[in-house]
């Protein structure tokens, strides 16, 4: 039988609440909602030093809600920003996910770099087949790669990224589950360059889960790609927010309360752990931990595969093969 | 004349059924094995919260707001 519960009303205006967070046990209407998470976004870029008014911010955007909502929040808030997006060639996922961003900064009239990785050399596809690795695993790479590029090349001091808590939060159990320690030191919501072609990385949305993040996305009228990538089926990533969630649901506030008394409590414990600063890429001049960035020893292999692939074809055989 | 039928369509998976009777949010969540938190429920062009109740003639949208990869 169903109980007489009241639907909730909004905590500051008392209309009815379209929103109710069990986190804070708080709900809001649609203009109080877009209000509250804009200063919580707001707030977080203060209490960090992520940025300030006078830098241009570069906001990496896929065309999901994260990105987009960032953005958003970023224009609204009155910072200068400039939105970088990566074509990243998984079929008609990421054309739509192109079609979106494009359309996004369109309307709002930002500036909008588009790198795409299959004229850049390689797509995801491409790269993750002819070099064997996880697409995922190809992706980040590629990512980091481009954004870290991009960033550096264009002369931004500041890459933003819509990472919000869950993410943080499955990334710091997956972290914590194999006590990767080099890891947990360098997952923070700011992390400083620590080589001269870095720029300092941010994350506003770190302290908002991915429910919050997605009803502003939906009350603000974002239009976002709500399709999931296809490669993400069966991420690790996935498994560790169903984890987490359910946790969530049995007792509210679980993910904010782990993630944040980590970065309070033990995450300065780790700082000794991180790795020595990266050197130099001798093929590209980025950041490498060795002589070759991660980026160009999958762009070497790609060579090699596609050479073996012509000798193959063109009837020779490479004895180096 | 037949009863009602709550007709939802449930995204990304574009799935779409039915279903007899009033109920509230949290129930049908519940029904449908899905996590609150998880999802946005979205009737019209409004969301609902886990308190609210859908009618038996409403069509509902639920969202699934998890990403990851």
């Amino acid at each position: 039988m169903t109980q007489a519960i009241r639907p909730p009303k909004c905590k500051r205006c008392r209309a009815k609440a379209q929103v109710y967070l069990r986190q804070h046990n708080s709900a809001f209407c649609r203009g109080c909602f877009i209000f509250y998470f804009q200063r919580q976004a707001e707030r977080a870029i203060a209490h960090e030093h992520m940025f300030g008014r006078d830098e241009v911010v570069l906001v990496a955007v896929s065309g999901g809600k994260d990105s987009l909502a960032l953005w958003d929040v970023l224009i609204e808030s009155g910072y200068q920003t400039v939105g970088m997006h990566l074509e990243l060639g998984i079929a008609e996922y990421s054309l739509s996910s192109t079609r979106k961003t494009v359309a996004f900064a369109e309307a709002r009239g930002q500036k909008l770099i588009r790198v795409d990785l299959g004229a850049e050399n390689a797509d995801v596809p491409t790269l993750a087949g002819l070099t064997r690795r996880p697409a995922c695993a190809a992706c980040g790479t590629a990512k980091r790669h481009h954004f870290d590029r991009v960033a550096d090349e264009g002369g931004y001091a500041v890459l933003a990224t819509g990472h919000n808590l869950d993410d943080e939060a499955a990334r710091l159990l997956g972290n914590v589950m194999r006590w990767q320690q080099g890891y947990l030191a360098k997952q923070q919501p700011v992390l400083q360059p620590t080589h001269e072609r870095f720029v300092r990385k941010v994350k506003p949305f770190y302290r908002l889960s991915e429910y919050e993040t997605a009803v502003y996305a939906f009350l603000r009228g974002i239009d976002y790609v709500v399709e999931e990538c296809p490669n993400s089926a069966g991420a690790s990533q996935l498994v560790y927010k169903d984890v987490l969630n359910r946790l969530e649901a049995a007792m509210p506030g679980t993910k904010l309360t782990f993630f944040q008394e980590f970065l309070r409590t033990a995450q300065p414990l780790f700082q000794n752990a991180e790795a020595s600063p990266p050197g130099t890429c001798q093929r590209c001049a980025m950041p490498a931990f060795g002589d070759r960035c991660s980026y160009c020893t999958l762009l070497v292999e790609v060579d090699r595969r596609r050479q073996q692939a012509e000798s193959r074809g063109s009837g020779t055989t490479n004895p180096d093969v | 004349m037949g009863s009602l039928r709550m007709r939802i369509t449930l995204l990304p998976q574009r799935q779409c059924i039915e279903i007899a009777g009033r109920r509230r949010v949290s129930d049908l969540l519940r029904e449908l094995q899905l996590i609150p938190g998880t999802v946005m429920v979205i009737r019209g062009d409004e969301l609902v919260t886990e308190h609210d109740f859908l009618e038996a003639a409403d069509n509902v949208e639920i969202r699934n707001v998890i990403s990851g990869g």
